[in-house]
């Protein structure tokens, strides 16, 4: 068993799933490190000492709230629609303009958490 | 364009191991909005309107830990630390491991496509799922 790929990367760079390509690939993106990053996130805090006070600090620093922040409240977001989309089915064939209502909800939601973010780190 | 129905009723789809998961992705989704508002009101009622900026509301509404508010400006972490904090913040902790693990296992499913693979996988993922859960118990509930 297996799947043969026919499309080079190349091609699959290069297609054009527009809106709903990007949120799904964000949506894994974001996912993921919310996965691995909450995963070392607890074990530093179980292990605490100079190795757990290490990667705590790091995730103290405004440039990695920075990062999570985006996974975290990108993946809420968007999991939001999926889930509306999903349990109202009628509401799917208006996928992309809820796309279009998440990114408003979504930018002005992260740019206020990334200022307080940065007027917090830098005294504003 | 077909204008048949594209859904089947559950009778003919059958009600697998998958199916429950798809359906638990989503509804794990809406209680972990349910913490995040709980988590949320209950630090407005605390006092975050003074002592705390729009981030550190989400950071501790995302896991309701004292640790969460330790860099923040409220005086007193004392309320902050209660036990039903930390229920809240279990609550949303195995919630949260069960949806990511069972993501983790969708993404593997696209590039691991042999049944053995497959079931490699599943056994990671369950320890992965037991070995999270129990960390994440053990530093709310003992820090």
């Amino acid at each position: 068993m297996g799947i043969s790929r026919n499309v080079s990367l190349a091609t699959a760079l290069r297609y054009k799933g527009q809106g709903p390509m990007l949120t799904f690939i964000l949506h894994r993106i974001g996912g993921m490190g919310m996965a691995i990053f909450i995963a070392m996130h607890l074990l530093a805090s179980f292990l605490g000492g100079s190795v757990g006070n290490f990667i705590n600090d790091i995730y103290m620093s405004w440039a990695f709230q920075i990062i999570i922040f985006f996974f975290v409240m990108f993946h809420a977001i968007n999991g939001l629609r999926i889930t509306i989309l999903d349990l109202w089915p009628p509401l799917l064939e208006y996928q992309r303009e809820a796309i279009w209502v998440e990114w408003a909800v979504f930018i002005p939601l992260y740019g206020f958490a990334v200022y307080s973010i940065l007027s917090a780190a830098f005294g504003g | 364009m077909n204008a048949k129905p594209r859904t089947l009723s559950l009778k003919q789809r059958g009600l697998n191991f998958e199916m429950l998961m798809w359906i638990f992705t989503r509804l794990s989704a809406l209680a972990m909005y349910g913490f995040f508002i709980v988590g949320m009101v209950g630090a407005f009622w605390m006092g975050a309107r003074h002592d705390m900026n729009f981030a550190d509301v989400m950071r501790w509404a995302f896991t309701t830990s004292y640790t969460h508010v330790q860099s923040t400006s409220v005086p007193d972490l004392e309320p902050w630390a209660v036990w039903f904090w930390r229920l809240v913040a279990s609550g949303m902790v195995l919630t949260a491991t069960a949806h990511g693990v069972h993501g983790l296992v969708v993404i593997a499913d696209d590039y691991i496509i042999s049944s053995g693979g497959r079931k490699f996988v599943r056994f990671l993922s369950m320890i992965a799922m037991a070995s999270m859960s129990l960390i994440g118990l053990y530093v709310l509930w003992t820090y």
